[in-house]
């Protein structure tokens, strides 16, 4: 199966606790307007955040830029479901490999056989050679942007990684 | 005098959730078995069973919640529906769509992504039904004087980041985000991340109401800890969800803030522990109500999950369990364990509150006996996807093939354990469809009599 209900962080914890701890502090009238502010500057370093992520937190790294052949595989990936069963960067199904290195790792000509015949897991999708060729420039431009699963990294004690695989 | 008709929609969305998680778990045993044996079943897709069984799961949460914040206005809070036309509209949207988002996976026809897999057109109408409820919901709220309890606060900010997250998961039709792979990973994980969050505030809202009804406590919802609870949460939700994006080359700070964002977890865990033995006593006293037991469980639930979200959002650990079994495991806690044990209070709460003979009388064993092998069969399947996922991400060789043999005996033992939970699971939502379709046909009836 598959990362599709992500883990998230959002948990309140013991729910039935919560209710042991009805307090009597009935001000609501001035904790009204403090819901709403914290609410309202919440939502605002929301919105600037995700304004960042949308533009320079995920700046390009890739000096090529997308080219048509590589566009159209890319449409092939989602109009044939391969995210059912492959994953890129993790994301996606488990039933095949992650595909986000595949090409530097195993080859173009082990991918293209694979697209070809399929296998016993893989239904043969009788993807014509002009298909196959937009999978693999697609492929080939995924494996640009970084590596997965990182195989050149330091941990540090306080948990995080860093790693000297990743373009950043 | 005339009586109020009463505004039972809500009924008609649980319904329809119920039988949407049925066949969800369906296709999720048979893609389960498909996993194994490639061969299986092999006319249909592992690509088509696997949109069939989230699609429907996904449903059932939303038609759950969704269902439940209609009854309990319009029914409890006396806060008749501003428009009961459009609630009615909603539903037929939600049941024609779905029905033709399940016909475009039939027929192998998909947009390919996470969550929503099927065509992108089709996004359109629930977009526009979810309008519908989000103008729905505030405006009956208008009815409320004042301030609102943390549940009303909860299902608002569900609606709307339920509008915000779902547009963000379809910024890929915009060639500036499907065209940079790092910045289509990235919002991808923020849209789903977020998007879990929004249906989580509905859920957890319902959960929070219905614990107030049940155990008499309803000022709590008003307490300071409820909303300190709900504003962790909502920060959560908005800044949390990167931890899923640690091996995506975005800017590093983008992931060192999401795993800060994910610690303040503990400070859950220290007050899950703390009222742990207050909490056995309350379970005690409620233990012989249906409603009260489901959540219970979901308490067990958001306890063990929670524990895994911590060591997962950890940068060290997460280098071994991404994209392996053991996000799924946290992934079915979270649908299986917390969101669907809290739905069915709700739902089985409704059913005591209409029919309380009912909710102690025939059916009650059945439902008992089905709780247990449903919680059981779901510990074993956890286990089994951790045991897989730590396999797989432990496995050194080269070898796909060779990783997929290796943990092949945990995947069996995920299959047949999610056979019983399938099977208890359905014992328990065929007795809540029946008991939720004679209050639905008993009001029928009650308001035929009236008008004729």
């Amino acid at each position: 199966m598959e990362p599709f209900f992500v883990a998230f962080p959002l948990h309140y914890g013991n729910l039935t606790s919560v209710f042991r701890h009805a307090d009597n502090d009935a001000s609501h009238g001035s904790s009204l307007i403090a819901h709403r502010t914290i609410f309202a500057a919440l939502f605002l370093l929301f919105s600037a955040y995700s304004a960042y992520v949308y533009t320079a937190g995920t700046k390009a790294l890739n000096a090529e830029p997308m080219n048509d052949r590589a566009r159209h595989g890319q449409q092939l990936f989602q109009r044939n479901n391969c995210t059912a069963c492959h994953q890129i960067y993790g994301l996606g199904g488990y039933m095949g490999p992650d595909l986000t290195n595949v090409i530097s790792r195993r080859g173009r000509a082990y991918a293209s056989a694979f697209l070809a015949a399929g296998t016993q897991r893989m239904p043969n999708f009788h993807f014509k050679q002009a298909e196959i060729s937009a999978l693999l420039a697609y492929l080939d431009f995924v494996d640009a942007t970084g590596t997965y699963p990182p195989t050149n990294y330091h941990i540090s004690w306080l948990g995080t990684v860093s790693q000297a695989d990743d373009p950043r | 005098m005339i009586a109020r008709q009463r505004d039972l929609i809500g009924l008609d969305f649980m319904r329809l959730g119920i039988l949407a998680l049925a066949a969800g778990m369906f296709f999720g045993v048979i893609g389960s078995f498909q996993f194994l044996f490639p061969d299986f079943l092999r006319e249909l897709l592992f690509a088509q069973t696997r949109p069939l069984h989230v699609s429907l799961v996904i449903s059932w949460i939303f038609l759950a919640s969704v269902g439940g914040i209609y009854f309990y206005l319009a029914e409890q809070c006396n806060l008749p529906l501003w428009s009961k036309r459009g609630a009615r509209v909603h539903f037929w949207v939600f049941v024609v769509t779905g029905l033709v988002i399940l016909s475009s996976y039939f027929a192998g026809k998909f947009s390919g992504r996470e969550y929503f897999e099927f065509p992108a057109a089709l996004s359109i109408p629930i977009f526009l039904s979810w309008i519908l409820f989000g103008v729905n919901y505030f405006n009956t709220l208008r009815g409320h004087h004042g301030p609102w309890p943390v549940y009303y606060w909860m299902w608002g900010t569900g609606i709307v980041f339920f509008f915000i997250t779902f547009s963000e998961a379809y910024l890929w039709l915009i060639p500036y985000f499907r065209q940079n792979m790092v910045r289509e990973i990235t919002v991808q994980w923020k849209a789903y991340g977020a998007l879990t969050g929004s249906w989580n505030m509905l859920v957890y809202g319902t959960a929070i109401y219905v614990a107030g009804r049940i155990t008499g406590k309803q000022d709590a919802a008003r307490s300071k800890l409820a909303y300190s609870m709900y504003f962790l949460g909502l920060f959560n939700l908005m800044f949390g969800w990167a931890h899923h994006t640690y091996p995506v080359p975005s800017q590093p700070w983008i992931r060192t803030l999401a795993y800060a964002v994910s610690m303040t977890e503990l400070l859950i865990l220290g007050k899950i522990l703390w009222d742990w033995r207050r909490k056995l006593d309350d379970y005690q006293k409620h233990r012989q109500c249906h409603a009260y037991r489901f959540l219970y469980a979901a308490d067990i639930w958001i306890f063990i999950n929670l524990i895994l979200a911590l060591l997962i959002s950890v940068p060290a650990i997460n280098l071994v369990t991404h994209g392996t079994h053991i996000t799924v495991a946290h992934a079915m806690g979270s649908t299986i364990g917390i969101n669907t044990m809290i739905l069915l209070a709700s739902v089985f709460y409704v059913i005591r509150e209409q029919r309380p003979q009912q909710d102690r009388g025939a059916g009650s064993k059945p439902i008992t006996v089905a709780y247990w092998v449903a919680n059981i069969s779901l510990g074993i399947f956890f286990t089994a996807l951790i045991f897989a996922g730590l396999g797989k991400g432990l496995y050194h060789g080269a070898s796909f093939q060779g990783m997929m043999l290796t943990i092949r005996p945990w995947l069996l033992v995920f299959a047949l354990s999610g056979i019983g939970l399938m099977l208890g699971l359905w014992v328990v939502l065929w007795h809540a469809f029946r008991l939720l379709t004679r209050i639905s046909s008993t009001a029928a009836n009650a308001a035929a009599n009236q008008t004729g």
